[in-house]
């Protein structure tokens, strides 16, 4: 029996084949969904944040791309996946609310989406496919039986990735 | 710096009680707006892990319209109002006045009127708060989103993440007689807003918790 595992925002949850990791309501947060397609084993990481170098505190290391990034490879490695074989693939960083003006803080989305894609660079792990950025809200379904990551959106057809 | 975590039940009832001041003014413009009765909950003041901050509300996918503001001023925090869609339109169709013909979808006309709600109950809860608090506050303008209710939480909740991994949600519901209207009002402190509040409360030292941590003396 498969089991759905949800993974909340600054979380990261690594399983195996038939299980389903999801999270629902990305905003300018980013789903990172790494996949090991030989064993069939994949986690899946709820970025909130683009760089652990912004906290006084890095008391949660799963909020941030580059430390939750790290701690994602590191734990699939430990169930024996390995690096060259990882595909990422990754949604989310949107911006929600068109405000005016700069407000560095407001544009996280984007922010978040090069952080993410930075940090998967550093630990050469492949990024494979993405769907980011605009204004829309995402949920993500990640089958580990098959890798395919569903992208759910309010208004528009479901997108796999 | 004071934890949300931290907390104690004196400083979580001056939270409530400052929160009920700023909501009661809103429910009584929304209702001149209205004109009709609004009734105003007890505010719920929570600590919420961020990591369910998407299930605040219910269903994460719900979708929902939200009015977003920041307040800037001795006390930054957000300001974030949250409806369902049908409602929306209907607290949009009212402000538009009589020639104007209720339709199913998020115009500009009704995202200008609906931001503008927002700016007109902000408006009396932050002028509310600041009389009572003697602390300058000011909003920003709104902005408009209406997506899944999760993400929109998530996306206001999420700079907070940089000092903490909660988020004190001052919640109030207005409703008005008829239950035409059943809107979610939020007001969110900055993680260094929250000692500020509490100071001028005269409850900053109140700090009950066993380890003292992260307490203002």
């Amino acid at each position: 029996m498969s089991e759905l595992i949800r993974v909340g925002m600054s979380e990261i949850a690594c399983s195996r084949s038939p299980d389903v990791l999801a999270t629902y309501g990305l905003g300018s947060c980013v789903g990172v969904c790494v996949y090991d397609p030989l064993l069939k084993i994949g986690g899946m990481a709820h970025v909130m944040l683009p760089d652990s170098s912004l906290s006084k505190t890095v008391a949660n290391r799963g909020k941030f791309a580059d430390t939750s990034i790290a701690d994602l490879i590191a734990e699939l490695t430990q169930m024996g996946a390995l690096v060259p074989r990882m595909v990422a693939k990754i949604a989310g960083g949107s911006q929600m609310f068109a405000f005016m003006g700069k407000d560095d803080k407001l544009l996280i989305g984007p922010r978040n989406v090069a952080a993410v894609e930075n940090a998967l660079a550093q630990q050469k792990v492949k990024l494979s496919a993405k769907n980011v950025g605009g204004n829309v809200g995402r949920s993500i379904l990640f089958d580990l039986a098959t890798g395919e990551v569903t992208v759910k959106m309010l208004n528009s057809a479901d997108i796999i990735l | 710096m004071t934890q949300f975590a931290d907390l104690s039940s004196i400083q979580l009832d001056a939270m409530r009680e400052v929160g009920n001041i700023g909501a009661a003014h809103a429910a009584t413009v929304l209702s001149q707006l209205l004109k009709q009765k609004v009734q105003m909950s007890v505010p719920r003041v929570s600590v919420t892990p961020l990591t369910e901050a998407a299930e605040f509300i219910g269903v994460p996918e719900m979708p929902m319209v939200g009015v977003y503001l920041r307040v800037f001023g001795d006390a930054p925090s957000k300001i974030l109002y949250l409806y369902p869609k049908e409602q929306a339109l209907f607290l949009a169709g009212l402000l538009l006045g009589e020639t104007y013909k209720v339709r199913n979808i998020l115009g500009e006309m009704e995202v200008s009127a609906l931001k503008e709600i927002g700016n007109i109950l902000t408006g009396a809860y932050v002028n509310a708060f600041s009389n009572f608090t003697k602390l300058n506050m000011i909003s920003s303008v709104p902005a408009l989103a209406f997506d899944m209710v999760g993400a929109i939480v998530n996306t206001v909740l999420a700079d907070l993440g940089e000092v903490g991994d909660y988020a004190l949600i001052i919640e109030t519901k207005l409703t008005t007689s008829d239950s035409s209207i059943d809107g979610h009002f939020f007001l969110v402190p900055d993680s260094d807003s929250l000692g500020v509040i509490l100071k001028t409360l005269g409850v900053n030292g109140e700090c009950q918790n066993s380890s003292g941590s992260g307490c203002r003396k």
